[in-house]
């Protein structure tokens, strides 16, 4: 048995959006949602994280910086796209600056759709991404690692 | 004498094993009253061990080759400072094998190359710095109100040694908020949900190293607690008793005050040592000449 969907710690970043999907992640951390009930930890660090929660569309400045994220976890990851702009970029999709949605840079597990995505919603998506945890954790023990992303764009 | 060997060897066995449960079920108490404190429900009690058991299954990747091997020399040394603690040897030996043990998670921050994690390990030096006189005090005034510096004798103390040593007390208890971690002097690296520097001396260990670096805090917890039981250890219920309360003290001091600047941190602490830690000794010792 594993416990990785006993104590997710997730880290949180925000790209291009208005920052009404950040305030409902920090939300579902307060008194009223209280997530640490389900032993989820806001990290800030992603090689302590298991989870990435990704708000907002990925733009020139910013692509680096998740793909950087992204690759400082440790297996097994998850990473949960929350938010209509982490989708598809939303309103700001057609701006010369924004790449899209976060699929367009590194592969995404679960989306969390909604402008703002509510907290419960949040929640949801969080423990959907649970299951896939636990599936990555046993692939990993029989010795499959994903690949990173820039290994996946060199071959 | 073989007999009492072997219950100590008995003791120091036990220190290997029951401190990781003890320490995890004190750190998920510490985790439940802190949330209730915030109106929160908190995690369940069990969580430090959920927790520990997912950092352990996670991939392994080191920062360098010296940074595990660092990491396995501190929860050595942890623990070994320990068993000697819990089997009656010299406290002054638990203290510079704790010390030394410290000293090993220092370097394994250094040998990472994130500056986070240099910050991290310079600040946890300061912070020794700043602990190191008050736990020599607790030593030399235990010595003095005692007879003896190995922990067989003061756990088997007449007298209370609390009534001798109250300043010292005072001090070393001031000192913990630095040794368990707590705010306001989290300086080096925090629990969860305080933040800053990422987190600090542990932004580069992850996964099994994190692990390690847990474990041994409960290590650490059991054996502090277990230097404030010698204050009183004529009477256990009054030694738990004021475990519990000095526990409950430094959550309560956790969650009302802000981080302190590492100068500040510095001058109180030595300050205090100074003024109630180094008076006792010298009280102490005056009244020993006037009692003879």
């Amino acid at each position: 048995m594993s416990f990785f969907s006993k104590s997710p710690w997730i880290m949180h970043y925000d790209g291009s959006s208005c920052n009404g999907c950040d305030i409902e992640v920090l939300a579902c951390l307060t008194p009223l949602y209280d997530v640490e009930r389900f032993g989820v930890i806001n990290t800030g660090n992603p090689k302590h994280a298991d989870i990435l929660l990704i708000t907002g569309g990925i733009n020139t400045q910013n692509v680096e910086i998740v793909k950087t994220i992204y690759s400082q976890m440790r297996n097994p990851k998850v990473v949960v796209a929350i938010g209509a702009c982490a989708l598809n970029g939303n309103i700001f999709r057609d701006c010369y600056n924004i790449l899209g949605g976060v699929d367009s840079t590194i592969p995404v597990d679960v989306y969390v759709p909604g402008c703002a995505a509510r907290p419960e919603a949040i929640i949801d998506g969080v423990v959907k991404a649970l299951g896939v945890l636990e599936k990555r954790y046993e692939q990993l023990k029989k010795g499959i690692v994903p690949k990173s992303v820039r290994e996946e764009k060199a071959s | 004498m073989s007999n009492n060997m072997m219950v100590m060897s008995l003791l120091a066995g036990g220190f290997v094993l029951l401190p990781p449960l003890i320490g995890g079920l004190i750190a998920g108490l510490d985790r439940i009253i802190t949330a209730r404190m915030q109106s929160r429900v908190g995690p369940p009690l069990l969580q430090p061990f959920y927790d520990l058991i997912k950092l352990f299954s996670k991939q392994n990747i080191a920062s360098n080759r010296f940074h595990r091997h660092y990491l396995m020399c501190y929860i050595i040394f942890m623990i070994f400072s320990g068993a000697m603690f819990f089997s009656g040897r010299d406290l002054l030996l638990v203290i510079f094998a704790y010390t030394l043990a410290d000293i090993f998670l220092v370097m394994a921050a250094f040998s990472a190359t994130s500056p986070y994690s240099f910050i991290g390990a310079q600040r946890e030096l300061i912070q020794l710095i700043a602990a190191e006189p008050i736990l020599l005090i607790t030593a030399l005034g235990m010595n003095m109100a005692c007879g003896s510096f190995n922990t067989a004798e003061m756990f088997k103390c007449k007298e209370v040694l609390f009534l001798d040593l109250p300043g010292v007390f005072f001090a070393l208890v001031f000192v913990l908020t630095f040794k368990l971690r707590k705010s306001p002097f989290d300086l080096s690296t925090s629990h969860h949900g305080h933040q800053e520097l990422v987190k600090g001396l542990t932004t580069e260990f992850a996964g099994r190293t994190l692990g390690i670096f847990e474990l041994a805090h409960f290590y650490e917890t059991v054996l502090l607690l277990g230097i404030i039981y010698l204050f009183f250890a004529p009477y256990w219920w009054l030694a738990l008793l004021v475990i519990a309360l000095t526990y409950f003290a430094e959550l309560v001091i956790d969650n009302t005050y802000a981080r302190a600047k590492i100068k500040l941190s510095l001058l109180w602490t030595w300050a205090l040592t100074i003024a109630i830690g180094g008076g006792n000794l010298v009280v102490l010792y005056i009244l020993g000449h006037v009692r003879n």
